[in-house]
């Protein structure tokens, strides 16, 4: 029988990674947040509003969906598909955002503030800042403000205001710098609600534990479909968050492989990617330690992926964590191998995919003709693709 | 007894107060930086923070993170900042330096080759921004074994129990952040800092060095009123970003002559 799995410990850690490494300034802050999700855990009035809005607001469950034609065609393993696409907003990441934005009205915050890179944790927090009348900033890198002009207006529309940032290399790193600036400046009023399973502890925790619902209704809805669980479970991990959701409820599983998927970008070889668990080195940043993509001066380069969820330096401890004591496995995949997935899957299946989400059906693509037809993987498909429309419409030779 | 505890010693044998100036290496190019630090001798400094630029510094404002840009585009590292130390020590025996910056360029550096290389370069005391207390127990002893001194930041902010930790872990002084926000922020509360000094300085049992917000001669007197030390960076910075490249070190050190001056005037007062 193994150990039941129990991380992070009090201070945040994970193994070596993890921590509280910010300014002093900001620790006062982080204890209350602790304080307060502590308290929150446990209080069955917090859970039932949690789990009102995921359901009647998010529309949760999510489905399980059989991609049978696509598993016919490659030949081999049954793929399944957890169909957070399908959520309000069209991706995973309003699961974490109702949790923190419920926690920031317990605590007698009005205003949120957000990071985001390609806008999709942007349009979350917008859109519950909104549901919750709270008032709302969200930080975008100035590039991605350029890039993502649809998801601006969108955050524009649900209330917010959006402040593109100048400083370092103009995208997700330096919004995530910005918005841990305005914190410290206005923490008395002021809930940061980060997006991804990083930043200082308690975070990494706490959009762990929010993101779980996702691998908690495939651990009952798989059973329910094949009888058991499946036997390897695939996620996409840029800083980790949808492929935690899905792989927590999993970790004491230990007969269900655990696989994430980086961006490889233009490849390994290229050094224009952003797989900082395949060929990073441990280091401190942004709060917390993990796998960096760094110099060999300790300064943070500049990544690429095609999708810009991916697009990040970092990624969360916990995930370093898994690498580390091998109980998940990382795996990276090119931008022309998750547009290919892209494009399978809306041509055979009718679903348009994230390119996010397209590094894991990729793999899942890779590795299912070699297993045998009665394996079943089963994919976080964690956001729907209309985002990218413009992106692949370029790579396509279109500009509309 | 370190460098810094010396230079306490001897300002409170002289009833004056320490002026700490802070700036970049490597700000505007890695050339500047020795000429600049003899400037904030001449000008008066009793201490030096050196900021080792960092491609995120999350806790530092816009003045601060466009001085670490500059820097980093003209190529400094944490070993050249080491040698340009090296080299200033070689001319003079008697101002500290203290190495300010964040975990990850140590961590690269490698934490006990950093420590020994830095106390060999002449380096006295390392604030590592985001190295608070409960990350910071082990570095700390490194630290003290070569005989460096960590220093700590403490924020209005701060708990009772954190000024208990704080006076544990870390020697030399404690960095006192006078208001919430990052530095090169406006709006010091004079009033509110200068209270809380004297009850931090207290508990802690070490100087105690103000600064974030300070910009002139009068807020660095009236700072200087009551804490040890005063500390002055962004003010330094906007000053070498707005000279021309060959006036900028005169400039600096007429701006520090006169907060020394206010400062000293200010005790006598």
């Amino acid at each position: 029988m193994q150990t039941a799995y129990q991380f992070p410990d009090a201070q945040g850690h994970f193994g070596q990674y993890g921590g509280v490494f910010v300014s002093e300034t900001l620790i006062p802050a982080l204890d209350e947040l602790r304080d307060a999700y502590s308290k929150a855990q446990n209080d069955p009035s917090f859970i039932a509003e949690f789990q009102y809005d995921l359901k009647h607001y998010v529309g949760r469950p999510s489905p399980v969906y059989h991609a049978k034609r696509w598993s016919g065609l490659l030949g081999g393993a049954q793929i399944y598909l957890k169909r957070e696409d399908l959520n309000h907003t069209g991706a995973h990441k309003i699961n974490n955002c109702i949790g923190q934005a419920i926690l920031a009205r317990r605590m007698g915050k009005p205003r949120v503030i957000a990071e985001t890179g390609a806008g999709q944790h942007g349009v979350a927090t917008a859109t519950i800042a909104a549901r919750y009348g709270l008032e709302c900033v969200v930080y975008m890198g100035s590039e991605d403000v350029k890039r993502q002009a649809a998801n601006v207006y969108r955050m524009k529309l649900l209330g917010a205001t959006v402040v593109p940032v100048e400083s370092g290399s103009k995208t997700l790193k330096d919004a995530l710098n910005e918005a841990m600036r305005d914190w410290v400046t206005n923490v008395a009023n002021t809930f940061y609600i980060i997006g991804t399973v990083a930043g200082p502890h308690p975070y990494p925790m706490m959009v762990r534990d929010f993101q779980s619902v996702i691998g908690d209704e495939c651990k009952v809805q798989l059973p329910e479909m094949i009888g058991r669980q499946p036997d390897a479970v695939i996620a996409c991990v840029g800083g980790g968050s949808n492929a935690m959701g899905i792989f927590y409820p999993y970790i004491n599983t230990s007969n269900v492989r655990l696989i994430g998927v980086e961006a490889a970008g233009h490849g390994i070889e290229s050094g224009k990617h952003s797989a900082s668990l395949t060929a990073g080195r441990p280091g401190v940043l942004h709060g917390n330690r993990t796998y960096l993509l760094q110099d060999e001066n300790g300064q943070i380069i500049e990544t690429h992926s095609i999708s810009a969820g991916l697009d990040y330096p970092g990624v969360g401890p916990e995930h370093a964590w898994l690498k580390d004591s091998g109980r998940a496995e990382y795996v990276t995949v090119t931008d022309d191998e998750a547009l290919g997935a892209f494009h399978d899957l809306c041509r055979i299946e009718g679903i348009i995919p994230a390119l996010e989400s397209s590094h894991a059906l990729a793999y899942a693509a890779r590795l299912a003709p070699s297993l045998d037809k009665n394996k079943a993987l089963l994919v976080n498909l964690s956001g729907r693709g209309d985002k990218d429309m413009h992106t692949v419409a370029e790579k396509s030779g279109l500009v509309f | 007894m370190s460098r810094i505890q010396e230079t306490f010693a001897r300002l409170m044998s002289e009833q004056r107060k320490a002026l700490v100036p802070f700036i970049t290496a490597g700000d505007p190019d890695g050339d500047s930086t020795l000429p600049l630090l003899r400037a904030l001798v001449a000008g008066g400094a009793d201490i030096i923070e050196i900021g080792v630029p960092f491609s995120d510094p999350m806790a530092d404002g816009p003045t601060i993170q466009r001085a670490s840009e500059r820097a980093l585009a003209k190529g400094m590292t944490l070993p050249r900042v080491l040698s340009i130390a090296k080299e200033f020590r070689s001319e003079n025996s008697q101002t500290p330096l203290v190495l300010m910056g964040y975990a990850n360029p140590v961590e690269a550096y490698g934490r006990e080759r950093f420590a020994k290389d830095a106390k060999s370069s002449g380096i006295d005391g390392i604030l590592t921004v985001d190295y608070p207390p409960e990350e910071c127990g082990e570095f700390a002893e490194i630290l003290k074994r070569v005989g460096l001194d960590p220093i700590f930041l403490l924020a209005p902010t701060s708990t009772e129990r954190r000024f208990s930790q704080v006076a544990s872990l870390g020697s030399g002084y404690i960095y006192y952040v006078s208001l919430k926000g990052v530095t090169g922020a406006g709006n010091l509360d004079l009033d509110e800092v200068t209270s809380r000094i004297p009850s931090i300085r207290a508990k802690v049992g070490m100087p105690v060095a103000v600064g974030f917000g300070i910009r002139d001669g009068s807020s660095a007197a009236r700072i200087a009123s009551v804490a040890d030390a005063v500390v002055i960076g962004s003010r330094i910075i906007e000053e070498i970003e707005n000279s021309p490249n060959d006036q900028a070190v005169g400039r600096v050190q007429a701006l520090v002559q006169g907060i020394r001056s206010a400062m000293d005037a200010g005790q006598q007062s």
